[in-house]
């Protein structure tokens, strides 16, 4: 059974040749990492080549990279680019210090929660990007009704994870601080706040992707620049290429915000003990 | 009931409100038809059966994607974590398609599958499949070694042992990877039918809005909204049964 097996190799003589083995074992790894990532793209190029799809459902791997290349050297790919982050990325700033200010204030003020709390309850599993048309019928089609429709979506899981992570503080961290002298405003700030942050920073982290993909939902619907739009004109115009090309370009986005926000989440919590605990990714 | 009514009576007051601004015209009819407009168009294409039918369609694609992504998705994950080869193949795959935002497969899987049903289904598969094979993946790893080691003892086979520990033990953490896959496939759902299709609730929604009859367009927008709600509710229920040998 593979997983009794120690994962650190156990104690061998020291010497060059436990050294050369250990280089070959990380490069055997190293190897079978990407292994798989490699053989979907031969298996790509390979099947787009021998003509068993036509290109128009599946074009060559190179020619969609060739593609990329030359949206990045007209520009397009940067201002597409650049459009999609900023509307996610503003939108997500909101949803953060909206929502953790919301989810604050419901943990802390009756009535705030009154309001709220069947607000969150029923809004959080809804499928809000139906409301799309409406916020569209609001607010036309530019980046603010963009931005608004993802704040609608995004929102809720960083309200919803911060009201659980304040709840779910110690008691005795509270009470030590209150029995130390602590004001409200200093156990908000010096002990909630805190000993809350790695799950709010998990709220953080369920709505960053989540942005994205309203990002593109909301291009896609309503056109114009962006990755999204860029994406469906190129379908309307039967431009498969350029529509796999969108999603390669879409998925090292989505792939860079994300591994970015666990570096960010190591960084801030270095203090926690789950920083020290082996990467479970 | 008179708990429910006090927890939800700020909805009630949010309803309240949107009647009487829609009334008052404090703001254009057109933009904010009244919430009784609302619910009578509701009613009348509930009636006509135009509602009932674009919905059946929805949730057909909606439960035949959400299905497939269960049942494959939920064995990869376990197969990822019985078999080390199996892990070190996929692992990465998953790592390299889980941050991509699903919607960007709109397009492929319209040139792929075409605007009927078939390509709602295959997105909403592809999309599901990864927050299940998660949940099972990291339930079954985190299954106790002891139990595992007690049943080998005992002289479970090794199939025996994959489907009487490693299974339930991988059912809560599996469960809500399930739940996660059950909003995106609403999300997914509804996007792709505004973005290309020929019926269902987005499709209704967009063909409404594009026709100025708003108040029909707004009670098919609460409609679906209701609808992934009452689902995630339901579906909290099934699994708070399923789970009642836990604790």
């Amino acid at each position: 059974m593979a997983r009794l097996v120690p994962a650190t190799p156990g104690a061998v003589p020291v010497g060059l040749p436990e050294r050369t083995a250990r280089f070959a074992y990380r490069l055997l790894w190293g190897f079978a990492h990407i292994f798989s990532i490699l053989a979907l793209a031969a298996a790509w190029e390979i099947l787009a080549r021998s003509g068993t799809f036509t290109p128009f459902q599946l074009p060559a791997l190179s020619a969609v990279l060739e593609r990329i290349w030359s949206d990045a050297t007209y520009g397009d790919l940067w201002i597409n680019t650049g459009l999609t982050l900023y509307r996610a990325l503003v939108a997500f700033a909101i949803c953060a210090v909206l929502g953790v200010l919301i989810g604050m204030a419901m943990s802390r003020n009756v009535i705030a929660n009154w309001f709220f709390d069947p607000i969150v309850s029923v809004g959080f599993p809804m499928p809000k990007i139906a409301f799309l048309p409406v916020v569209i019928l609001w607010l036309g089609v530019y980046d603010v009704s963009k931005i608004t429709i993802i704040v609608i979506d995004a929102i809720f899981p960083v309200i919803a994870a911060t009201v659980i992570a304040i709840q779910g503080v110690e008691r005795e961290l509270i009470w030590s601080a209150r029995n130390m002298g602590a004001n409200n405003r200093e156990l908000l700030y010096q002990i909630i706040l805190p000993a809350a942050s790695p799950q709010i920073m998990t709220g953080l982290q369920v709505a960053l992707p989540l942005s994205l993909i309203v990002a593109v939902v909301a291009e896609m619907l309503m056109g114009g620049y962006g990755l999204g739009g860029a994406m469906i004109t190129a379908s309307r115009f039967a431009n498969s290429t350029s529509v796999f090309a969108g999603i390669l370009e879409i998925a090292v986005v989505g792939y860079v915000l994300v591994k970015v926000m666990s570096l960010i989440r190591r960084r801030v919590l270095i203090w926690h003990q789950e920083a020290h605990a082996p990467s479970t990714a | 009931m008179k708990q429910f009514l006090t927890r939800y009576f700020p909805l009630l007051l949010l309803a309240i409100a949107w009647e009487v601004v829609a009334r008052l015209e404090l703001v254009s009819t057109t933009a904010l038809p009244p919430l009784s407009d609302v619910i009578s168009a509701g009613i009348a294409m509930v009636k006509d059966g135009e509602l009932i039918s674009n919905g059946a369609s929805s949730l057909y694609r909606a439960g035949a994607g959400l299905t497939l992504a269960i049942l494959i998705g939920g064995t990869i994950g376990i197969a990822m974590a019985w078999w080390k080869p199996v892990n070190v193949l996929v692992a990465p795959l998953v790592e390299i398609f889980y941050p991509l935002p699903k919607s960007a497969l709109i397009p492929v899987t319209v040139i792929w599958l075409g605007f009927g049903d078939g390509s709602k289904i295959l997105l909403i598969f592809l999309g599901c499949m990864l927050p299940v094979t998660i949940g099972a993946f990291n339930g079954a790893r985190s299954s106790e070694q002891v139990l595992v080691w007690s049943a080998r003892s005992m002289g479970a086979s090794r199939l025996r042992m994959l489907w009487d520990v490693v299974v339930p033990s991988a059912m809560p953490e599996l469960l809500n990877g399930i739940r996660t896959a059950l909003a995106l496939s609403f999300i997914l759902l509804v996007s792709s039918e505004l973005i290309v299709a020929q019926k269902g609730f987005g499709h209704l929604i967009g063909s409404l809005g594009a026709n100025g009859s708003y108040d029909a367009m707004y009670a098919v927008v609460l409609t679906v909204a209701f609808l992934g709600f009452a689902a995630d509710r339901l579906y909290l229920l099934i699994t708070k049964r399923t789970l009642a040998w836990r604790d």
